[in-house]
């Protein structure tokens, strides 16, 4: 029973916290159609960012309590300034090419990225726990949880509900569904689809990047950070199905769940699981569980 | 008679050289090519996917199954002779391709390299997890010899080396013959339109099953070589990043010609080496900068500039 609840709520931290960096990874293929391997960096320069924001904050002795609103704040900021950065500077000039051609251009700027992160912050771990053990913990059926693990669950399901909302209750959402169903006649209604790529770009670095500020309490922030989660949003992503929000929450779940699953009953297999799960998805499922069949065209 | 075959006789040339300079090479050179020969074979399994149309972000995992195959068959098998280790190690690469390829032969575009990815992975999460192979260390590969005969240690390099190039060549030959067939020219019609494929009546399934299967074997003999060349293996050899250079020197050699991926892997190689040496933590910018000033200007590759140059020269243009 309290492994049943272990396995339950370490899941659904895990998955919240996935889902963070999947929704923005899904939103970009969604709307741009490129599979953008260099969210992971995105995700390193935002928790790079609130590591040292939280060390500077602290060290300089201010209220405890704001330091949330600098790190995480500083972290968006800094993600979308990256990410127009990489659309403007890079992306725009490719656009029009094979979606394998964008995959190689956007490894091409993890490459990049992942130096500058290094140039930037050095090779050394940085810490910073203090946000995290502020929050204390809270006994569920005895067994402690850091509450910062809790709050990250309502921070991941606040910006899923944002996302929705935005994506079908208002007039941009509305404009940005049009783009993810043709492109091209949005563009011959009048609809600026170059705006709206560098808004969606901006809006799925910062994705990232929050995720990135939020993961920073929780570890020591070192080289090698973004390209592990990559992989592991990639997928979380391909099982919920490319380019739907939605299918990046269940994807989370699931792989969270059944990591966690696996950490208790047989820890050597933590990192396999998640693969062997896509790979089943896939081959029942080739485009996802919450994609319909595309039609092959001649 | 027919005409003699200009890319047959330039191997034959380019073997030629290889082996007549190999007593006088610095033995850090003679190092760099056979590894850059070895993840050519790689690098040439990908231009036979990449012809059709696939790009695999996962040849890693026949890179480390060939290595693996040859180190563990030497260490725990006690056989030693080069040529039953490299029969190990296709065996292993063509029935894992084999059982693997049903499954992703289905699969196109970006779903292909995703899930290629996904089995690499899987194979490093396995290995880094084995403690009894060395976890993410690996283990060493016994040294080699050829039916009895064990070559000093000091000459080992050497005889490792011929080996690598008479290999390499040979099968950069066969691939040749493979392109110039019309199961190798399938590729390329399947490519440009699959289901006009269909319709006359070639199954593009069966066809990329067995290019996906041909990219495994040379992947997995990549492996083998570079475990006998370099003594070493790990499970990085499935990382992702392994794979990831392997599209990496694909793109910069281009796929016109089976020499163009010894060339990019040759001239990736090069890179390493001395980025390693003079800027060590900025080494992967310069690959990323050289990546994305390729896809813009030369997406077919330096073999492209090449053949543009010899062309101009003849005067054709």
């Amino acid at each position: 029973m309290d492994t049943l609840l272990v396995v339950l709520i370490d899941g659904i931290v895990y998955a919240s916290w996935l889902f963070v960096v999947a929704a923005g990874l899904t939103l970009i293929y969604g709307v741009m159609k490129i599979l953008n391997m260099a969210h992971g960096s995105l995700y390193a320069i935002g928790a790079y960012t609130a590591a040292s924001l939280v060390g500077w904050y602290f060290a300089a002795g201010y209220v405890p309590w704001a330091s949330y609103l600098v790190f995480i704040g500083g972290a968006t900021v800094v993600g979308v300034a990256a990410g127009v950065l990489v659309e403007r500077g890079v992306l725009r000039l490719m656009y029009g090419s094979d979606e394998v051609v964008m995959i190689l251009v956007t490894y091409a700027i993890l490459l990049i990225l992942e130096d500058l992160t290094k140039l930037v912050w050095g090779v050394d771990s940085y810490y910073s726990y203090q946000p995290y053990s502020l929050l204390g913990q809270t006994n569920i059926a005895h067994i402690p949880f850091a509450n910062y693990d809790l709050a990250m669950v309502g921070v991941a399901g606040l910006i899923g509900l944002l996302l929705w909302y935005g994506l079908n209750r208002t007039r941009r959402g509305k404009i940005l569904r049009a783009v993810i169903h043709d492109r091209e006649m949005s563009s011959a209604m009048g609809i600026n689809v170059t705006r709206t790529y560098i808004i969606t770009f901006m809006i799925g670095s910062a994705l990232g990047a929050i995720a990135g500020g939020l993961t920073a309490p929780t570890l020591s922030v070192a080289p090698g950070l973004g390209i592990e989660v990559i992989i592991l949003a990639f997928a979380v992503v391909v099982i919920g199905g490319l380019g739907s929000v939605g299918g990046a929450a269940f994807g989370s779940l699931l792989v969270g769940i059944g990591r966690a699953a696996a950490v208790q009953a047989f820890p050597q297999i933590e990192l396999l699981v998640i693969y062997v799960i896509m790979a089943m998805v896939l081959a029942i499922r080739p485009q996802g569980l919450f994609v319909a069949a595309a039609a092959r065209k001649i | 008679m027919r005409k003699a075959d200009k890319t047959i006789i330039s191997l034959l040339v380019a073997l030629v050289l290889l082996l007549a300079t190999s007593p006088v090479l610095p033995k850090w050179f003679s190092f760099l090519i056979a590894i850059s020969l070895a993840e050519g074979l790689v690098t040439l399994g990908l231009v036979v996917l990449k012809r059709a149309g696939l790009i695999s972000f996962g040849q890693g995992l026949y890179y480390c199954l060939g290595g693996y195959a040859v180190g563990i068959v030497g260490q725990y098998g006690g056989i030693s002779n080069a040529l039953a280790l490299i029969l190990c190690a296709l065996v292993v690469g063509g029935l894992v391709s084999a059982l693997v390829g049903l499954l992703l032969c289905r699969y196109r575009d970006i779903f292909f390299a995703m899930l290629t990815l996904a089995f690499s992975m899987i194979l490093y999460g396995v290995l880094a997890n084995t403690a009894s192979l060395g976890s993410t260390d690996g283990f060493g590969v016994v040294p080699i010899g050829f039916f009895g005969w064990h070559p000093a240690s000091q000459r080992l390099g050497l005889v490792v080396y011929l080996l690598i190039c008479v290999l390499a060549v040979g099968s950069a030959m066969l691939v040749h013959r493979y392109f110039s067939a019309g199961m190798g020219w399938a590729g390329e019609a399947i490519r440009e339109n699959e289901i006009r494929v269909e319709y006359l009546g070639i199954s593009p399934q069966k066809i990329l099953y067995f290019k996906y299967i041909v990219a495994a074997l040379l992947a997995a003999l990549g492996g083998a070589l570079a475990a006998f060349a370099s003594g070493h293996v790990d499970p990085n050899m499935a990382y992702w990043t392994t794979s990831g250079d392997f599209v990496f020197m694909m793109l910069l050699g281009g796929s016109a010609n089976v020499a163009a991926p010894f060339i990019g892997a040759f001239i990736f190689e090069v890179i390493r080496t001395f980025a390693f040496d003079f800027v060590p933590y900025t080494w992967h910018m310069i690959l990323g900068i050289v990546l994305l000033l390729i896809i813009l200007f030369q997406p077919n590759g330096l073999w492209a500039l090449f053949s543009k140059l010899s062309k101009k020269k003849a005067g054709v243009v």
